[in-house]
């Protein structure tokens, strides 16, 4: 029986936005062979959005409360997972910036292989088998973990399935530990308001936008999106310095894989299709028809950017409005 | 567009084999260079026809300057086919950026360090190396190109030095050098054994540098008059192992040996524009690479790119082992200048009318490359020069 | 200041990915290897921290095989002091290769220990925090900027939606991430001297661990797009297709 433990994140007593989703992937390992999932909160007090988590696929929500938590605590949180994972085949985090933190500390500490960015789980007899993206997209490795595992499943790799599950709440106590990095906070960068890691919808720009104030038309379009969707950048635009590199798509950027994904004046190097060519659909906007953006993306308009794109967010405007 | 996805050279016959770890960590080093300093700006540069002075620091920074003279003079101690690959890569971005170096290198510190005394050597070598100075090669004058001998620039020995008057033409880098090593006669006007070289600080009252205008060709690089007016010299002027003709032609063997691996730079660029473009424009409902036509060109373009490479390889090889003669030099020199023309106007014959932008390379490359045909020795000269060897008869 | 920078050879990015054939691993024929991007930044790290300090020694640590070499020499040439080749086949588990890294760090005097924030090749992101628990140090991942100063270190990570900031003392663990700095180029003259650098040669023989790669696969290609039109009149069929086709809008 493969009983899974979903550590959750939270920020500022909130759940992040992807437990369902990871809820959703944990099930699909438990359920293999009826086992069960816990979720895990560790937090100072009360953490809103937990509510639903049962609905969402857990069994049990445990919590795990201490003031240290007040921010993102790894030494604590490490901590707290090794001293439940006897019960469990897999502990899954979501693979964003935390969970990719946290993750091989936690396999470290209980001797477990550790699989990262994870974009399919299975279980497999005795094993968990992952499918998880390699050479930065160019490959796909498909991975055996024997024994109990630690899975960070990249966000948007599973949908959140209702699954009616009872959510029981427990409380799981925080062992003694040594706090060895003490995380101070966190200073919202005003320019990424939701990161494009995150985003449902991410529309990039590249040099074909000719200078980095043409950054504005996407952001409009972001913005009419109504707060679902992220700005990103081509490496080349980046190295020029007309984006922040933390809005980098690609091989040495992130790795993206929303619903939506507007490239918009990139030409589409290897480099920049790698971290992108998962996304679910792909529009390319570009003025050379040419570009290999147009090869892998699901629609292509083939104009200039300037007019293409506030005729864009003009309709998205309309569209969100009924 | 053109530069969108990354250059990673030409290696068809698995040359990078016959080179050593320290030899690819050079041209790597250079390449990479090449890419993040030298690339991005090229194009405006050579649009506005300016030399990337920038760029000059990280240059010497990276050691690039007299990398194959010895480290005590605060250069990289490379032996010779480091020293070509650096000129391979360097010219990969523009023969400009390359002709900056091979002045710098070849025709300023060499004969510096071929001719000079101990005392010059250790004044101007480790400043040239740190780009602190600028030198440039005064040899062609606006009556003799070809025939170098005939000049008439003189040097007069006065009671405390030396007294130069005369006119040089063409001259790399000649505006902006804060040095420059003239070549003059300090005997008859008949005599080309009376040829000395003096070192003159462009600050000398009397030299003027001034740049020509009006180029085509190697925009991104200056070429300049100098002027030479009652200069006046301190004895210590002169390079004074120098004597004859004989001792500027020795630097400009060494010049040419890093034109002949720098035209490959180029023609690989060429090659890599010709091919990446023949494979993404379609046409006809199929890449233009699907065609015979442009598969020839392409095959002919590889074949002469991988023959020269080949031939500057060896010629680099024996000239570590103090076998690269002159002829040797300017077969290499000869061919690979001429091959890489012909694969430059092929390529931008391949890319239509995109191929006329400086967005793409290849025409910047072309043009370029018929400076080099004509510096350095033209090719008929180096025709010449095989003609006697082969011969043993002069046709000059 | 004793530094550390642990490093591992990838294949360039700009390599094209085939895949050999027995399926699990990439055909290197022809591809060119280089040392993986995330790790300059580590090198550089290092090179500046110990600019900063005046003095001290850096040294590159490579688990890998006989041409892992090659790569630790560019770090050599880049200005790391010396090197230690711990030669042995790495381990499809992360953990495996971490232990013997971190045995050969234990003890030996490091106060900082740098990794890339992960190896482009396998992506396994995991390394730098493994070592870091085994040895039970101070460890911050992904960082894109790090002071020291008084033996403590602050650092800042980007996570989704802004900067995390964060402190420890030393010794302690970094991965490093673009951001962090700008790598130098080695200079001619370090690549020279690299060859004459100590780099000293350790046998280790990493564990099986418990992973097992079962597939190497290149990703499906997506099915070939349309254009869709030409201009700012394309929109609203664009707008047709998002919302009913696709259903994304
Ligand atoms: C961009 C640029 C940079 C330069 N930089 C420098 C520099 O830094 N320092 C320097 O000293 N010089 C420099 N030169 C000068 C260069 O070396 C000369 O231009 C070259 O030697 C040719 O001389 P010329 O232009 O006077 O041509 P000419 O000698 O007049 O030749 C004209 C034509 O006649 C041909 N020809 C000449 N003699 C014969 C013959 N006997 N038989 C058959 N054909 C013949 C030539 O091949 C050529 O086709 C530079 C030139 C250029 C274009």
């Amino acid at each position: 029986m493969a009983n899974v433990l979903a550590v959750l994140e939270v920020r500022n007593a909130v759940l992040r936005k992807g437990a369902a989703e990871l809820l959703a992937a944990a099930r699909r390992i438990a359920d293999a062979s009826g086992g069960t999932v816990d979720a895990l909160i560790c937090s100072v007090g009360p953490v809103s959005g937990s509510d639903g988590l049962g609905a969402a696929g857990a069994d049990r929500v445990l919590t795990a409360q201490h003031a240290v938590f007040a921010n993102y605590c790894p030494d604590g949180m490490a901590a707290t997972v090794a001293t439940l994972t006897n019960a469990y085949r897999a502990v899954v985090v979501a693979a964003t910036a935390t969970g990719k933190d946290l993750a091989p500390r936690i396999a470290a500490r209980i001797g477990a292989p550790c699989a990262m960015d994870v974009t399919v789980v299975d279980s497999r007899g005795e094993s968990i088998r992952v499918v998880r993206p390699v050479y930065a997209g160019k490959a796909l490795q498909t991975v055996d973990l024997a024994g109990t595992a630690v899975v960070a499943v990249r966000p948007g790799a599973y949908a959140a399935v209702p699954a009616g599950k009872a959510g029981t709440p427990a409380v799981v106590t925080v062992p003694a530990f040594t706090k060895r990095l003490d995380v101070t906070g966190i200073r919202t960068s005003d320019k990424a308001a939701l990161d494009v890691a995150e985003a449902r919808v991410v529309i990039s720009g590249g040099r074909g936008l000719g200078d980095p104030k043409h950054f504005a038309l996407l952001e409009e379009l972001a913005a009419a999106f109504g707060g679902e969707a992220a700005v990103g950048a081509s490496r080349a635009v980046v190295d020029a310095g007309w984006a922040e590199h933390g809005a980098q798509v690609g091989q040495t950027g992130k790795t993206v894989s929303p619903e939506l994904y507007i490239a918009v004046g990139i030409s589409g190097a290897i480099q920049h299709l790698a971290g992108m060519r998962t996304a679910k659909v792909i529009v390319a906007i570009n003025r050379d028809k040419d570009a290999p953006i147009f090869k892998i993306a699901d629609y292509g308009i083939v104009g200039d950017l300037f007019e293409v794109v506030p005729a864009l967010t003009a309709a998205v405007r309309v569209a969100k409005a009924h | 567009m053109a530069g969108s996805a990354e250059y990673t050279g030409v290696d068809f016959y698995d040359v990078d084999g016959l080179l050593s770890e320290e030899e690819r960590a050079v041209r790597d080093t250079v390449r990479s260079w090449v890419d993040e300093q030298l690339m991005p700006v090229i194009g405006e540069c050579y649009i506005e026809g300016r030399f990337p002075r920038q760029l000059i620091p990280g240059m010497a920074e990276l050691g690039l300057f007299g990398a194959n003279l010895p480290e005590e003079y605060g250069c990289a101690g490379l032996n010779n086919v480091a020293y070509g690959l650096i000129m391979q890569e360097l010219e990969r971005g523009d023969s400009g950026i390359r002709s900056f170096a091979s002045v710098q290198g070849a025709l300023v510190m060499y004969p510096i360090f071929t001719f000079g005394s101990d005392e010059q050597k250790k004044h101007w070598l480790p400043r040239l190396a740190a780009g602190t100075d600028i030198g440039c090669f005064g040899l062609t004058e606006p009556d003799f190109g070809s025939n170098p001998g005939g000049m008439i620039t003189t040097a007069r020995e006065t009671a405390d030095g030396w007294l130069l008057n005369g006119v040089k033409m063409w001259i790399t880098n000649g505006s902006q050098a804060t040095v420059a090593i003239i070549w003059a006669k300090t005997g008859d006007i008949n005599d080309v054994n009376s040829i000395r070289g003096f070192i003159v600080p462009a600050s000398t009252p009397g030299y003027t540098g001034k740049d020509q205008k009006g180029k085509l060709s190697l925009r991104a690089s200056d070429t300049s008059e100098i002027h030479l007016q009652d200069v006046h010299l301190p004895k210590n002027a002169i390079l004074p192992k120098s004597g004859g003709i004989k001792s500027p032609l020795m630097c400009l063997t060494q010049a040419r040996y890093g034109i002949a691996w720098g035209a490959v730079g180029a023609a690989m660029a060429c090659y890599d524009e010709a091919r990446r473009y023949a494979i993404s424009r379609i046409m006809f409902g199929k890449p233009i690479g699907q065609t015979q036509i442009q598969q020839q060109r392409l095959a002919d373009m590889l074949t002469e790119v991988t023959k020269a490479q080949l031939l500057v390889l060896q010629l680099g090889r024996l000239k570590d082992q103090g076998k690269a003669t002159p002829a040797r030099v300017s077969l290499a020199k000869r061919n690979n200048v001429s091959a890489a023309c012909d694969i430059a106007r092929e390529a931008r014959r391949l890319l239509g009318a995109n191929g006329i932008l400086v967005e793409y390379h290849s025409m910047r490359h072309l043009a370029n490359l018929e400076s080099v045909y004509t510096y350095e020795g033209t090719h008929d000269m180096h025709s010449l020069i095989l003609g006697q060897e082969i011969t043993g008869l002069g046709a000059f | 200041m004793k530094i550390a920078v642990c490093l591992r050879r990838v294949p360039d990015t700009t390599a094209k990915i085939v895949i050999a054939g027995s399926g699990t691993v990439i055909d290197e024929t022809g591809v060119k290897f280089v040392p993986n991007p995330y790790d300059e930044y580590a090198i550089e790290a290092a090179l500046s921290l110990k600019e900063k300090a005046g003095g001290g020694e850096t040294v590159v640590v490579a688990l890998g095989g006989d041409a892992v070499q090659e790569t630790m020499r560019t770090a050599l040439a880049m200005g790391i002091d010396r090197g230690v080749h711990l030669h042995g086949t790495p381990s499809p588990d992360g953990l495996e290769n971490a232990r013997v890294l971190a045995e050969h760090l234990r003890g030996a005097g490091y106060d900082v220990m740098l990794f890339g924030k992960f190896a482009v090749d396998d992506c396994g992101q995991q390394t730098g925090a493994m070592v870091a628990e085994l040895l039970e140090l101070p460890c911050a991942t992904a960082v894109t900027k790090l002071d020291i100063a008084a033996g403590r270190a602050t650092v800042e990570r980007e996570v989704e939606g802004g900067i995390e900031q964060a402190a420890c003392a030393l010794p302690a663990v970094f991965t490093c991430d673009k951001g962090l700095n700008n790598p130098r180029l080695p200079s001619l003259k370090g690549i020279m001297a690299a060859k004459k650098k100590p780099l000293e040669v350790t046998p280790v023989a990493p564990g099986a661990g418990s992973v097992t790669v079962a597939a190497l696969a290149l990703p499906p290609e997506r099915a070939a797009g349309r254009i869709v039109g030409e201009g700012a009149a394309a929109v609203p069929a664009l707008m047709q297709l998002l919302t009913t086709e696709a259903k994304v809008i």
